[in-house]
C-alpha cells in the first residue's frame, strides 16, 4: 500500500506551494508514489476527513510556514497526532522565515501601523478589526493573534526538517522519495547536505583564508565581480555560516547568500555563527577599526538573523523597538 | 435575520477567506459579508531594515507573485536613491517581468480560474480543477501547460537567481549580465510562449463563446458592476506592466484621471472596517461612499479587465486583435461583467508573450552596462508596477543610511478589495431565494470573487492558505441545522 502524506501550510507566503509545483512532471511520479490523504492548495480534502483518519496513519505530513494563530496550532497538533512524521518544511516552519521579523515589534505595534498610522489611510474615526463585530445583519468575529512568530517545533515535535525559502526542488524530491522507499534518516536529521554554502559555491576558489575584510560594502554600493568570493569583495555573504543544497542560486545571481538554508548541524544560533564567521574575516585587531566595521552594518537583526529570529535564542525583542 | 450560512474557507485563491450570509426570515438574503481573517504586518517590520534588501523582505509576502513585489521594490529603491537604470537593465528587469506575467497568468487560467469554465460550473465538484481541464483538452495540451511554465520560471531563476524569491534587483539596475546563451533560450521560450498564448485564446473561444450558457452567465447582471477602472498604460495609453502612468476611467469609460504614481497620495485613499483584516481602497477625488457602485462611489477595480478598460489597447499585434474581439463582443468599453476578467486574463498572456518576444530579441539586453551607481541620499522612494492582480504600490521612508523608517504598501487585491465585496454579496442575492443553497450554487458565488483572481496574503501582507469549503447553515440559536461540504 502506499504511504499516507500530507501537505499543509500555516504562516507563509505560499512559495513552498509554488516549489511543489514547480516540480513539475516530477509532480506526477510524486503523485504515484504517495497516497495524498491532504493537501488543501490542489486537492478537496477537509479538515473533518484528517480528524476522521486513526492516529498514526499518515506517513508524514509536510507542513510549511511558521505559527501565529491558534488556527495554526490546531492544525499543527491535529497532523501530529495523525502522522508518523512531521517535517517542518521551508524555513518559516523551521526557523521562523523573514515573517519572523515581525517579532521585532509587538501585535499592538503592527495594529496601529497597518490601520491607524499609514498616510493613505482616510480613518477619522480610528476603526480598528475588532475580534468581535456587531454589524447591522449580525455578528462576526476575526480569528485573534498570538503576539509572536513562532516556529513549527516550538508548537508540536517535528521529525525532520527541509529548509530552504523555498526549499530547493531536488531536495523535496530525495525527502519524498526517501519517505516512499523507507530510507529516511534518524529523527532530528535536516534533510539537506551538512557542510557549508562554501563547498559548492562555484567561487570558492576566492575565497579569503585569512582576515582580509578593510571595509564592508552594501550590494547596493558596488558592481560585484561575477567570479570572485563576494566576502573578498567586501559583501555580507552569509555562506560561510549556511547550510549548502540550494546550489548557490542567489550567488550565480550575483548576489549574497542570505542564509536562508539555516544554519549547519550542531549550531543553535544561525545568526550567531554568522555573525562570528563574517567578524572573524575583518582585517583589524585595535578596537576601533572594529568598531568602525561593526558601523558598516547597519541592521545586524535583519542582515544575521533575516530567516531564524523566531528559532534564536534572542527569539523576539522584549520591550518596544520605540521605547 | 434567522439564518446564517458560512463558507470557511472559500478556496481556489491565494490566500484565507470566508463568506457569512445573513438570511432574512424569508430566507432571502439580507446581506453577504466576505471577511479576511488575517494579517502579518510588513509595514511595520520592514522598519529599521536596510533599503537594499527590500526587494527580497517584501517578496515573502506572496510567493505566489514574489517578482510583482521584488519589482515594485528595486523600482521604489530607483526613485529613493534618485538613480536611473541603465536602458539595458530596464529591459532585462521588462524581460523578467513579462516572462513572469506569463506564467502566472497561465497558471490562474488552467489550475484556478479556468476550471469553473473549462470544465463547467455546474460540473461535479470532484472534476472543477486542474485534473478536469486536462480531461476537457487532452493530457497533451497538459503537458504542454506544465512544460511551459516550467521552461518560462527556469530561465527566470537563471537570471534572477530564483523564480520563488528573486534576488536581481538593485537601486539603479540589476545584479548581472546576460550571455548570448540565455538570450537565445529567451527568444525560443518567447516563440513557445506566444504560441500557447494563440492556443489558449482558442480554448477560450471553443470551450466558453461558443457556448450561449456560458456567454450568458458572463454578462448576467449577477456578475456586473459599474465602477471606476485603474491600471498603468504607456505613453500611448496601451496597457503596460512595468512603468507608465497610472490612468482611471469612470464607469461611462471616459478618462476621469491620469497621474504620475508618485502622486498615488493624492487619488488613492483606504477604508478600515472592523469585521475584516483587509483595508478597501478608493478614489479620494471621489469618496468613500459605502459599498456603492455607480459614478458617485470611490470604488474602482484593477487586474485584467481593469487595465483594459483603463487603456485604449494593446502595444502589440496579436494582442491588439485579441482585446478589440473582446470588446467588441462585449458590447464595447468599459466591459462591467466581472468573468470576462478570465478572457482579459489571457489577452494580455498574450500582450506579456508578444513584449517578452520582444525584448528577448533586442540586443542591448546583451549590453554590460546594467548598474547605475547610487550618489544621492537617500530619503524617499515609491515603485509602482501591475502585478498580475492588479497595481502595486510600495512606498518607502529611510534615515541618510538607508534605513527604512517606514512604509506603505498598497498591494494589487486591496485596489479590488472594495468591489469583489459587492461581488460577493450581489451573487449571493441573486443566486439564493428562500433559503435553497446547493453546491452549484455556493460555486457560483465563489465564482464571484474567483476572477478577480484574488490573492489575500497579499492584500493583507498575510498568511496564504487554500481549505476546502465548509458550510455552514445556522438558525437563530447558533445551533447548525444543515451542513454541506465539498467532497
Amino acid at each position: 500500500m502506499k504511504p499516507k502524506v500530507a501537505f499543509y501550510w500555516c504562516a507563509s507566503c505560499g512559495g513552498c506551494e509554488e516549489a511543489v509545483v514547480d516540480l513539475a512532471e516530477d509532480v506526477l511520479a510524486v503523485v504515484e508514489a504517495v497516497d495524498i490523504a491532504f493537501w488543501p492548495v490542489a486537492l478537496d480534502f477537509k479538515r473533518a476527513d484528517v480528524e476522521a483518519l486513526a492516529d498514526g496513519e499518515l506517513a508524514a505530513s509536510f507542513i510549511n510556514g511558521a505559527i501565529r494563530t491558534s488556527e495554526q496550532q490546531e492544525m499543527a497538533e491535529l497532523l501530529r497526532r495523525k502522522s508518523g512524521a512531521i517535517v517542518a518544511f521551508g524555513s518559516c516552519a523551521c526557523l521562523g522565515g523573514v515573517p519572523g521579523l515581525a517579532n521585532l515589534y509587538s501585535r499592538d505595534e503592527i495594529l496601529d501601523r497597518v490601520y491607524l498610522e499609514v498616510p493613505s489611510l482616510v480613518n477619522d474615526e480610528g476603526t480598528l478589526p475588532e475580534e468581535d463585530a456587531e454589524v447591522p445583519e449580525g455578528h462576526l468575529t476575526l480569528p485573534a493573534f498570538f503576539d509572536s512568530v513562532r516556529t513549527l517545533d516550538q508548537v508540536v515535535d517535528v521529525d525532520y526538517f527541509l529548509p530552504g525559502c523555498p526549499p530547493p526542488g531536488h531536495l523535496i524530491k530525495a525527502a519524498v522519495m526517501a519517505l516512499v522507499d523507507g530510507t529516511l534518516p534518524p529523527v532530528g536529521t535536516v534533510l539537506a547536505p551538512d557542510v557549508a554554502l562554501c563547498s559548492e559555491c562555484p567561487r570558492a576558489a576566492t575565497k579569503p583564508q585569512k582576515p582580509q575584510i578593510k571595509a564592508f560594502k552594501r550590494p547596493h554600493e558596488v558592481v560585484a565581480d561575477p567570479d570572485v568570493c563576494l566576502l573578498a569583495q567586501g559583501l555580507i555573504c552569509l555562506g560561510p555560516a549556511t547550510r549548502a543544497g540550494c546550489g548557490g542560486v542567489c550567488i550565480r545571481a550575483n548576489m549574497p547568500c542570505t542564509g536562508c538554508m539555516g544554519p549547519t548541524g550542531r549550531v543553535v544560533d544561525h545568526g550567531a555563527k554568522a555573525l562570528s564567521a563574517i567578524a572573524s574575516l575583518i582585517d583589524s585587531t585595535d578596537e576601533d577599526g572594529i568598531a568602525t566595521r561593526a558601523q558598516e552594518i547597519p541592521d545586524p537583526v535583519g542582515t544575521f538573523y533575516r530567516y531564524s529570529l523566531p528559532a534564536s535564542l534572542l527569539h523576539r525583542r522584549v520591550t518596544s523597538a520605540h521605547q | 435575520m434567522s439564518t446564517k450560512i458560512v463558507i470557511d474557507p472559500i478556496t481556489r485563491l491565494e490566500g484565507h477567506g470566508k463568506i457569512h450570509i445573513f438570511l432574512d426570515d424569508a430566507g432571502s438574503v439580507d446581506r453577504a459579508f466576505l471577511q479576511i481573517p488575517e494579517l502579518r504586518g510588513f509595514e511595520k517590520f520592514v522598519e529599521g531594515r536596510r533599503a537594499e534588501d527590500m526587494p527580497q523582505i517584501t517578496s515573502r509576502i506572496c510567493g505566489v507573485c514574489p517578482t510583482a513585489h521584488h519589482m515594485a521594490a528595486t523600482k521604489a529603491l530607483d526613485d529613493l536613491y534618485g538613480v536611473d537604470p541603465p536602458a539595458a537593465a530596464k529591459k532585462i528587469r521588462e524581460l523578467i517581468y513579462s516572462t513572469f506575467m506569463v506564467e502566472d497568468h497561465a497558471l490562474h487560467f488552467f489550475f484556478l480560474g479556468g476550471p469553473d469554465f473549462v470544465v463547467g460550473p455546474a460540473a461535479p465538484k470532484a472534476d472543477r480543477n486542474i485534473l478536469g481541464v486536462l480531461g476537457q483538452v487532452g493530457l497533451e495540451v497538459g503537458k504542454e501547460v506544465i512544460g511551459v511554465r516550467k521552461q518560462l520560471r527556469e530561465l527566470m531563476g537563471q537570471v534572477a537567481g530564483k523564480p520563488i524569491h528573486p534576488v536581481f534587483g538593485l537601486p539603479g539596475g540589476v545584479s548581472r549580465t546576460l550571455t548570448a546563451e540565455i538570450q537565445d533560450e529567451f527568444r525560443a521560450a518567447a516563440a513557445r510562449a506566444v504560441e500557447f498564448g494563440t492556443f489558449a485564446l482558442g480554448v477560450f473561444r471553443d470551450v466558453v463563446l461558443s457556448n450561449p450558457e456560458y456567454v450568458e452567465l458572463v454578462t448576467s447582471e449577477a456578475y456586473t458592476h459599474r465602477t471606476h477602472y485603474m491600471g498603468l498604460v504607456d505613453a500611448a495609453n496601451n496597457v503596460t506592466f512595468y512603468d507608465g502612468k497610472l490612468r482611471v476611467v469612470d464607469p461611462g469609460g471616459h478618462e476621469f484621471l491620469a497621474f504620475d504614481p508618485r502622486d498615488y497620495l493624492q487619488h488613492i485613499a483606504e477604508h478600515v472596517e472592523p469585521w475584516t483584516y483587509m483595508k478597501f481602497c478608493f478614489l479620494k477625488d471621489v469618496g468613500w461612499n459605502g459599498f456603492a457602485e455607480g459614478p458617485d462611489s470611490g470604488i474602482y477595480a484593477v487586474a485584467p479587465l481593469a487595465r483594459l478598460n483603463a487603456s485604449d489597447g494593446m502595444a502589440t499585434p496579436l494582442a491588439q486583435e485579441a482585446h478589440d474581439e473582446l470588446i467588441s463582443t462585449l458590447g464595447g468599453k468599459p466591459v462591467h461583467h466581472t468573468l470576462a476578467n478570465h478572457w482579459a486574463r489571457i489577452v494580455e498572456l498574450v500582450y506579456a508573450a508578444e513584449r517578452m518576444s520582444e525584448l528577448a530579441a533586442d540586443p542591448e539586453i546583451l549590453s554590460p552596462d546594467v548598474r547605475t551607481l547610487p550618489t544621492a541620499p537617500p530619503e524617499e522612494g515609491i515603485g509602482v508596477v501591475e502585478a498580475p492582480r492588479g497595481t502595486l504600490i510600495h512606498h518607502y521612508r529611510t534615515d541618510e543610511r538607508g534605513l527604512i523608517t517606514s512604509a506603505n504598501l498598497i498591494v494589487a487585491t486591496q485596489n479590488n478589495a472594495a468591489r469583489i465585496a459587492m461581488s460577493v454579496d450581489k451573487a449571493a442575492r441573486w443566486l439564493i431565494t428562500a433559503g435553497e443553497v446547493d453546491d452549484g450554487l455556493l460555486n457560483q458565488l465563489e465564482m464571484a470573487f474567483r476572477a478577480y483572481d484574488p490573492c489575500y496574503g497579499c492584500a493583507t501582507h498575510s498568511l496564504p492558505g487554500q481549505m476546502p469549503l465548509l458550510v455552514q447553515i445556522h438558525d437563530a440559536d447558533g445551533e447548525v441545522v444543515r451542513e454541506l461540504r465539498r467532497d
